[in-house]
């Protein structure tokens, strides 16, 4: 049995993901296979998937792929990468209504990132690529708040 | 060290912030601009001696957003340009990163979907900078107000990229008749899903 590559989720399941673990820090990442900084900052998030840390770190790559590209274009590009991430294909008739509920600070453009941890109370948004040196920032000031 | 990381997490977040603030606001008098259009020729909004308004578009070609939205904006100009309201598109993205929107490509395009508006090249990008524009489609309403223009609506065209059939707010076209009616446009903002514009590199480093 392999493990499903893609899971679907709306907006709502993954909220509730982000309540689970106490200390575990969120990395959720909004991007979509059509969108070429998205995809070129994706090895950034993987290292944190790639490898272990003192506090908990879970990637979450939740993709806005138009419907109809789901399984021709999403999953090949996933098992093709063999993404160590999460990938969460987001179930959502209007992706438009989202966008204040990730962040108020979100004007829609992707990529865009949530750091989320503590039962999702604290959070962090970026909107654009992100760097090594981005993320490493974002975790650290979580890190401090915890 | 703690305090170099603490520094640099203040700047971050701060520029974060200012980034995400500027730009023109509803209310906002917007001055002219003038940019290079597909036909070579030079466009400024003061050439449209007869507009109350634009409808100014932030978007390019490689996009699937603006790709979704190409055959909506043609529709909205045959609309809206009669009654007053002609639209503007530019497309500010960096074409080293982004050869599809390169200027030649943007004629292209324009051809292939027979653009009835101008299509501008902002090649220094700065006026999607003093829009405060980030994504494509990204939408600035503007209205004729005692001589000068002001920034009537920002954000989308309407509220369902993917299904034009089955869109439910219009925004574009509810904050015109709004204008038009002298009522108050409501809302003044929206959101939506979009690329974000690709500033050029060395505005990166600049950051």
């Amino acid at each position: 049995m392999r493990a499903q590559s893609v899971q679907t989720m709306n907006y709502e399941d993954v909220k509730k993901r982000l309540s689970n673990g106490r200390d575990t820090i969120y990395i959720v990442n909004f991007w979509a296979t059509w969108c070429k900084p998205c995809v070129e900052e994706l090895p950034e998030f993987e290292f944190y998937s790639e490898n272990q840390f003192q506090k908990p770190i879970k990637v979450l790559l939740v993709s806005l792929d138009f419907k109809n590209k789901l399984n021709t274009t999403l999953i090949p590009f996933v098992e093709k990468r063999k993404l160590k991430s999460e990938v969460i294909w987001l179930n959502e008739s209007r992706y438009e209504a989202i966008i204040d509920k990730v962040s108020t600070e979100w004007s829609g453009a992707l990529p865009a990132t949530l750091f989320s941890t503590k039962n999702n109370t604290i959070s962090l948004f970026h909107e654009g690529t992100m760097t090594k040196k981005d993320i490493e920032i974002f975790l650290f000031t979580l890190k401090k708040d915890l | 060290m703690k305090k170099l990381l603490i520094m640099a997490i203040t700047v971050l977040l701060n520029f974060t912030r200012t980034f995400a603030a500027d730009g023109y606001k509803v209310g906002d008098i917007v001055p002219d601009f003038s940019l290079k259009n597909i036909d070579n020729t030079m466009v400024s909004m003061s050439q449209f001696k007869d507009a109350k308004g634009f409808v100014v578009i932030f978007t390019c070609n490689h996009c699937p957003y603006s790709k979704m939205y190409e055959d909506r904006i043609v529709a909205m100009n045959n609309e809206f340009a009669q009654k007053g309201f002609p639209v503007i598109a530019i497309n500010p993205n960096d074409d080293e990163a982004y050869p599809d929107d390169s200027f030649e490509n943007m004629k292209i395009r324009a051809k292939e979907k027979d653009f009835n508006f101008p299509y501008l090249r902002d090649e220094t990008q700065e006026i999607a900078k003093q829009f405060g524009a980030t994504r494509t489609p990204h939408v600035f309403l503007l209205k004729k107000d005692n001589g000068v223009l002001k920034l009537a609506y920002i954000g989308a065209i309407d509220d369902n990229a993917q299904e034009s059939d089955n869109v439910q707010v219009n925004y574009v076209e509810k904050a015109i008749d709004a204008v038009v009616e002298g009522k108050e446009v409501n809302p003044v903002n929206t959101k939506a899903i979009g690329c974000s514009i690709k500033w050029k590199k060395q505005e990166e480093s600049k950051k």
